[in-house]
């Protein structure tokens, strides 16, 4: 038996949930995700419906754009029996829809029943699988920047944490001051791309007090946004999702 | 509009409060010892949750049966003697403040600290018909000296200066000799305020918190002054915005204890001064007059809408003190005396979309608001909603974020939209990459490539792997 599953029994089935950056920028970290989930005794599929989850256009205020995004979605996981996605905030947009609709509306009850097979993939591994070590190996000193809507609003704070503590080699270092934004908040970061620009890098200042030379994060958007400035920077620091640690074998 | 502060444009007052590098390192180890001691104190009340939870109930059944408990106070406090009167706006209350000090001749006034009396600039009205008003409360007096400089904090007004600028003000203007520290510097203060209080005719103060069940007053401050200010005065004048009430002493003990621990990281402030009516017969001390104020100036239109939980702050800045925006850009960038998430969420209703309307935007969402605010005032979700006022009915977003957003729900409601258009995005971007980054981007793109690179869209999406793994009999 690994974690909660049987040897032998049923796969769990998982719908996997991209993300739109995902799918255009981190196929990387995609396709490292899948092949872990299969690792881990998943069967994996990909409904090629599914397309984003809204939050541009929720977080702009474009409430009516935000419920066709949200409608096209339920739909497109109702027959799932899990739905695991690779970045936190998009996963609680997910959750969020069902504050969209009228208390007690049929939309309403399909929005809970996605909400309840939902799931963070760090959190869906250790939650749901109850495996805390995956069997990875990797040679760095890396540091994790905990993304804002995934541990205070998706609630999910120690999952990474409790998997990558299990990857040999890994040498995780305390970021200081890990609870602050990034400075990405979507439209934020170019309707307001001078304050965001402050809090990205003092962000980085605090990366670069780890001397590690390896970020990890759960949540493409943030992770797009430091990694864009660090190249900018021309900083020394690699930057990857998760998946792409857990997924490995120690083979790079 | 009285409380707007500083510069009328809002890009103008984030460069100036980027630029300040006094302020924000002023404001950073600020934050970072109120956050830390916030945390503390916190914790060790245990239970912090239950407490958030408690207060959040008092203050939505407070504000929810609003009506009732101010016509509760107003009795009481007419029953003990005392004056009340409800101002619909600003003017009216200064009106009715000027008229009490007219008739009583009155020159000098000591005044607490008390935000509503900055929302509608009772100061101004009042030395504009020649008296003198002195604020008696540290941070506030400190500005006070310095021409005037406007608050940029709800608790320690003037956070944004340094010990060391604050020992150059009073050298300046009070012949200061001692040093910056921070014991000389109020004691120094301390002695000049006494002479104030004992000379003034009228004392003014704010209220944390009225309790309607006795028609008494509670005021929470550092110094002590505010027991000065209603002790000494013959005439006392109380200004309170209308929600700032809760039913009786049970539960001002529980938003008193939430609100110094999670404002200061205090159990209890060094003094909390109560007060109820004019002096007794049988009392010592106290005022032989006493006015209550209670100013609506716009907060009864926020009841009964979306907005109403913002009606439930009890001002602790707790919001503030974690807020990543405020450190980052000063109190002042704000344009408003309310400054940070709360200011974001209160200025545009107190005064509209056109003073404001930048401000629901100066918030990457991220929610460091929400989770410490001690009535559990779902902060970042009100910028939402007032994001979508100004996309709905104000119609007040640009043209162009409106036709991308018509875009955005064509493309997400149709799988095939959707495809045609992320395969589309490694082509379209190709003009503007370099080694697999985008450095310059087209359009609405370039504010954020100006500071960072976007990566290139990968040749083959994660959806096309995926399937040509499927056509090769999938997982291995
Ligand atoms: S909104 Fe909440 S945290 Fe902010 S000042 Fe008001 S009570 Fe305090």
């Amino acid at each position: 038996m690994i974690g909660n599953i049987q040897k032998g029994a049923l796969k769990v089935k998982v719908s996997f949930f991209i993300t739109c950056l995902g799918d255009i920028f981190y196929a990387n970290a995609g396709k490292a995700a899948v092949e872990l989930l299969e690792r881990l005794g998943c069967e994996v599929e990909f409904p090629d419906a599914q397309t984003c989850c809204g939050q541009p256009a929720y977080n702009s205020g474009y409430h009516k754009e935000t419920l066709e995004a949200a409608k096209h979605m339920i739909e497109v996981f109702e027959q799932s029996e899990y739905v695991v996605g690779i970045s936190g905030s998009c996963v609680y947009m997910l959750h969020e829809y069902v504050h969209l609709f009228k208390d007690g509306s049929n939309w309403q009850k399909r929005a809970i029943a996605l909400k309840e097979k939902t799931y963070e993939f760090s959190q869906f591994i250790v939650e749901i699988l109850g495996i805390e070590d995956v069997g990875a190996s990797y040679q760095a000193v890396a540091t994790y920047h905990t993304s804002c809507h995934m541990t205070r609003l998706l609630g999910v704070k120690e999952a990474p944490f409790k998997l990558l503590e299990n990857v040999k080699g890994l040498k995780m270092v305390d970021l200081p001051y890990r609870h602050d934004c990034c400075g990405f908040g979507g439209t934020f970061s170019v309707k307001m791309a001078n304050i965001s620009e402050q809090m990205v890098d003092e962000k980085i200042s605090h990366i670069e007090e780890t001397e590690a030379n390896l970020l990890l994060g759960a949540d493409g958007s943030c992770l797009m946004n430091i990694g864009g400035r660090i190249t900018r920077q021309g900083k020394p620091v690699e930057v990857k999702h998760i998946a792409e640690i857990l997924n490995s074998r120690g083979d790079e | 509009m009285p409380m707007h502060i500083g510069e009328k444009d809002f890009k103008k007052r984030v460069t100036k409060g980027i630029q300040d590098d006094f302020m924000r390192g002023a404001v950073r180890s600020a934050q970072e010892r109120l956050q830390n001691r916030r945390a503390a104190a916190a914790e060790e009340l245990g239970d912090w949750e239950e407490w958030r939870t408690l207060g959040q109930q008092i203050r939505s059944h407070t504000v929810e049966h609003l009506d009732y408990y101010l016509h509760q106070l107003s009795e009481k406090v007419a029953e003990l003697g005392g004056h009340v009167f409800f101002a619909e706006t600003g003017e009216e209350a200064n009106e009715y403040i000027k008229q009490v000090v007219q008739e009583k001749n009155a020159k000098k006034i000591a005044k607490s600290k008390s935000m509503v009396t900055e929302e509608i600039s009772m100061n101004e009205a009042l030395e504009g018909i020649g008296c003198e008003v002195i604020e008696t409360d540290l941070g506030e007096y400190i500005l006070q000296i310095d021409d005037h400089d406007p608050p940029s904090h709800i608790v320690a007004p003037a956070l944004h200066k340094n010990k060391e600028q604050i020992r150059d003000v009073f050298k300046e203007r009070l012949d200061y000799l001692k040093t910056e520290k921070p014991e000389e510097l109020a004691l120094f203060a301390r002695e000049k305020l006494r002479e104030e209080f004992l000379t003034a005719d009228i004392g003014i103060t704010g209220c944390n918190f009225a309790v309607a069940e006795s028609g008494s007053f509670a005021l929470v401050t550092n110094e002590g002054n505010a027991r000065m200010v209603t002790a000494l005065p013959k005439t006392q004048i109380t200004v309170m915005g209308m929600e700032r009430i809760v039913p009786g002493w049970e539960e001002l003990d529980i938003v008193v204890s939430l609100l110094t621990r999670a404002a200061v990281g205090q159990k209890l402030t060094s003094y909390i001064t109560a007060l109820t009516g004019p002096k007794q017969i049988d009392e010592a001390d106290g005022p032989e007059e006493f006015h209550l104020v209670i100013v609506d100036n716009g907060r009864s239109k926020i009841l009964g809408t979306e907005f109403q939980e913002a009606l439930h702050c009890i001002r602790c800045a707790a919001c503030i003190n974690v807020c990543p925006v405020y450190r980052h850009v000063g109190g002042h960038a704000y344009g408003s005396i309310y400054p940070g998430p709360i200011g974001a969420v209160l200025s545009p209703l107190l005064s509209d979309y056109d003073e404001y309307k930048e401000l629901p935007y100066a918030s990457s969402l991220c929610g460091a608001c929400t989770e410490v605010c001690p009535v559990k005032i779902p902060l970042h979700e009100q910028l939402i909603m007032h994001r979508r006022k100004i996309v709905e009915d104000e119609k007040k977003s640009t043209l162009a974020e409106r036709i991308a957003m018509r875009g955005f729900e064509q493309i997400v409601h149709s799988a095939n939209l959707y495809r045609t258009a992320t395969r589309m995005a490694p082509f379209l971007t190709t003009p503007f990459a370099k080694n697999n980054v985008i450095t310059k981007g087209p359009g609405p793109i370039r504010n954020w490539t100006d500071t960072r690179d976007l990566p290139r869209p990968t040749k083959e999406r994660f959806r096309d792997w995926f399937k040509n793994r499927e056509k090769q009999g999938g997982a291995v």
